[in-house]
């Protein structure tokens, strides 16, 4: 845990959003106990392993297609979704694994997902790039770049169309934030007073276009065009990005204020599983980030230093995690393939519902 | 001849053309430096420097309607999309500039632009990934539709397409990337509109394009071999313009027809031959044009079903029996 943030900002506003300060003494982390600690910890093991075993399953041919894996960028979204209230929402891209698993989905149907069977969390249909369980309020899952952004701007306005007190978190990549969508999803927040955080998470990279090379100016600064608040902050910190975000979530939850937020982190794999990594950053590089900001190694070191665990604890984590991720292997390598009789369901609610049909007429062609 | 991938043959249309014209600009994510995410452009950043080959961020709305603006002064962008499937980002650019800019105009304008990448199932990649668009843009007057199935047919139709003065959308296939075909060295180009018979017969037609012309040569193998039954495949090459004539005189000679399409059936490429070989050709025909297309739903994640939801050979197989029943 690092106890300086020297990257975080958040520019004044008329609300006056504050700087984080210190994230530990922030109240949203003071008051964590030592259980909760532990499960923040957890949780970012509990998505690398998971990912790990994934990964193993990938290069046994087990899975195919895109696998876009989130190591490394743990603590944003356990940080993020460990701030959630019953109205919180999320939506997010494809690197989605990791959001999955900390709003609390089960292993076993998000591996059995990327199997590709009946098991899994979309039943097969959606892959790695589209897990959703909206009875966690998590949206997605979408795989074209930016898509999701409105989406989640629409996820608030339904909170606030409601006057549910709530908050939606969009996320998206460093690359996303050219799309026009995004900007056009920034402008209705801001005019609307939507309460949506969008969340950049800033690893650096579009596949293999650095952010100097795919982005004019500073990225959360755009929000400044639509006045709207916005943040950095420094997501190899779980603590940091729970500060950093509280803020901003309850100013939404409370004012209804949209904003943008930046969090620095990095991905240590390729962009998928695909991707040979060799043509746009260095080796040496990853290993930086590996060896002085891990965001499960820092975090661990914290925990150790102020005895809310020690080390046999820990490992003791890790080997569980590894086991969870095992037995999800498992239960997808076991489950059943769903058949062709499957294509054409889940297409129209009604004729999944056949019984409370209305409209007449041919819904589907050979 | 010498024998090269789909994806050289691309490239190498790509490379003569930006020799042969300075206007010629390859435009695209991941298209230079990275040298391109399915390696289509890969060494052309080095050979013609970062003015010809340009990398964009993901704003696909922005660079491809930046690229049907500079074709109206006349710059001739090879515009990569990384997937058609994100094409819909771009679609009013697409659809509502670069297809009626010419018409709106009184014919004073004209957008001499190419937009080509893959355009395809079968990947494993789910609905968003996998969408086959041929229909929906060859459904505007003002655009060409090219839709190669061989290495040879992707050089000489991409030359063309490029020097076209109107703007065509050429639609590639991952799983097309790495099959090899002969390819003669020396210049050629094949003209846009002109479908190829790829093999020939006398009791079936089946009329198909793409990926799916290989599934056809195999179904059309298997029937020789196991009904003696010589079936004929047109390869259309081209779905706007459409070459009806070739079409028409296939199914003078055997009567019977079947198509053959990586579509979704509502609407398709297909539905519009099937309309045009009625209307035309109506005492030519012995049977009911029949039709093997994606089955009609988004594009299933799990690949065994997905393998399944496409057509097959053994689907075409089935399919072309019942034709000929
Ligand atoms: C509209 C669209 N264009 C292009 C792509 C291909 N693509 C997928 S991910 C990606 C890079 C996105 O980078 P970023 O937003 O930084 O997210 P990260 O992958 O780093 O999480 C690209 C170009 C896509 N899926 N959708
Ligand atoms: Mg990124």
């Amino acid at each position: 845990m690092s106890t300086k943030s020297t990257a975080s900002s958040v520019t004044p506003q008329p609300e006056g959003a504050k700087g984080p300060g210190d994230p530990r003494q922030a109240p949203i982390n003071a008051r964590l106990k030592p259980a909760d600690k532990i499960e923040l910890y957890r949780t970012m093991v509990r998505i690398r392993r998971f990912e790990e075993r994934s990964l193993r399953a990938y290069q046994a041919k087990k899975i195919g297609g895109f696998l876009h894996l989130y190591i490394g960028q743990e603590a944003v979204a356990v940080g993020c979704c460990s701030l959630m209230g019953p109205n919180d929402h999320v939506i997010t891209a494809y690197r989605d694994h990791g959001h999955a698993i900390a709003v609390g989905m089960d292993t076993k149907p998000l591996m059995a997902e990327l199997y590709g069977k009946i098991t899994g969390c979309s039943k097969g249909k959606g892959g790695s790039m589209h897990y959703f369980d909206p009875s966690r309020n998590f949206w997605g899952g979408h795989g074209i770049v930016g898509g999701q952004i409105p989406l989640g701007t629409g996820l608030a306005y339904a909170l606030k169309y409601k006057g549910l007190k709530g908050a939606a978190m969009a996320f998206m990549g460093d690359g996303a934030v050219n799309q026009g969508a995004v900007h056009e999803a920034y402008n209705l927040a801001a005019l609307w007073d939507l309460p949506v955080i969008f969340v950049i998470e800033n690893n650096g990279y579009s596949m293999g276009t650095s952010q100097a090379r795919s982005s004019a100016g500073d990225l959360a600064r755009r929000a400044e065009g639509y006045h709207m608040a916005w943040g950095v902050c420094n997501g190899h910190d779980v603590l940091e990005v729970r500060s950093v975000m509280n803020e901003f979530l309850q100013r939404a939850r409370e004012q209804s204020k949209p904003a943008v937020v930046e969090i620095k982190t990095y991905r240590y794999r390729g962009h998928s599983v695909a991707d040979p990594d060799r043509t746009y950053r260095d080796k040496s590089e990853i290993e930086e980030y590996q060896r002085t900001k891990d965001p499960i190694n820092v975090y661990r070191t914290a925990l150790i230093t102020n005895k809310v665990f020690d080390e046999a604890a820990a490992d003791q984590i890790d080997t569980e995690a590894r086991a969870e991720a095992d037995v999800a292997a498992d239960f997808a390598e076991a489950s059943p393939f769903p058949t062709a009789d499957d294509i054409q369901k889940d297409v129209y609610w009604e004729t999944d519902n056949p019984s409370q049909r209305t409209s007449g007429g041919r819904l589907f062609f050979t | 001849m010498p024998l090269i991938t789909y994806r050289e043959a691309i490239r190498h249309a790509l490379s003569e053309e930006l020799d042969r014209d300075p206007n010629v600009v390859i435009m695209g994510e991941e298209v230079a430096q990275f040298n391109g995410a399915y390696k289509v452009t890969e060494g052309l950043l080095a050979k013609y420097g970062p003015k010809r080959i340009v990398d964009t961020p993901i704003s696909e709305a922005g660079f491809i309607g930046a690229g049907i603006g500079a074709s109206m002064l006349g710059i001739r962008p090879v515009m990569e999309l990384m997937f058609w499937s994100f094409y819909s980002v771009a679609f009013d650019q697409i659809l509502n500039n670069a297809a009626n800019v010419r018409y709106m105009s009184g014919g004073q304008i004209n957008c001499p632009i190419v937009i080509r990448g893959p355009a395809n199932g079968g990947t494993n990649v789910g609905a968003t990934h996998s969408h086959t668009p041929e229909n929906v843009l060859a459904n505007h007057p003002g655009v060409k539709v090219v839709v190669p199935a061989t290495a040879y047919d992707a050089k000489g139709l991409l030359k063309s397409a490029i020097r076209d003065n109107d703007p065509v959308f050429f639609l590639e296939n991952t799983m097309l990337y790495g099959e090899k075909g002969e390819v003669p060295e020396g210049e050629y180009t094949i003209p846009l509109g002109v479908a190829e018979i790829k093999r020939a017969g006398t009791d079936l037609s089946i009329i198909t394009y793409g990926r799916s012309v290989l599934y056809a040569l195999a179904a059309a193998e298997r029937l020789a071999a196991e009904k003696k039954v010589s079936v004929e495949v047109v390869d259309l090459r081209s779905i706007r313009p459409l070459d009806v004539d070739t079409v028409l005189a296939s199914v003078a000679r055997t009567h019977r027809v079947l198509i053959v399409e990586e579509q979704k059936p509502f609407a398709s490429v297909g539905a519009q031959l099937a309309f045009t070989i009625q209307r035309e050709a109506f005492d030519e025909l012995d049977a009911p044009i029949h039709r093997v297309t994606t089955v009609d739903a988004p594009a299933i994640y799990s690949s065994p079903v997905e393998i399944e939801q496409l057509p097959t050979p053994n689907r075409v197989y089935l399919e072309a029996l019942k034709v000929l029943a």
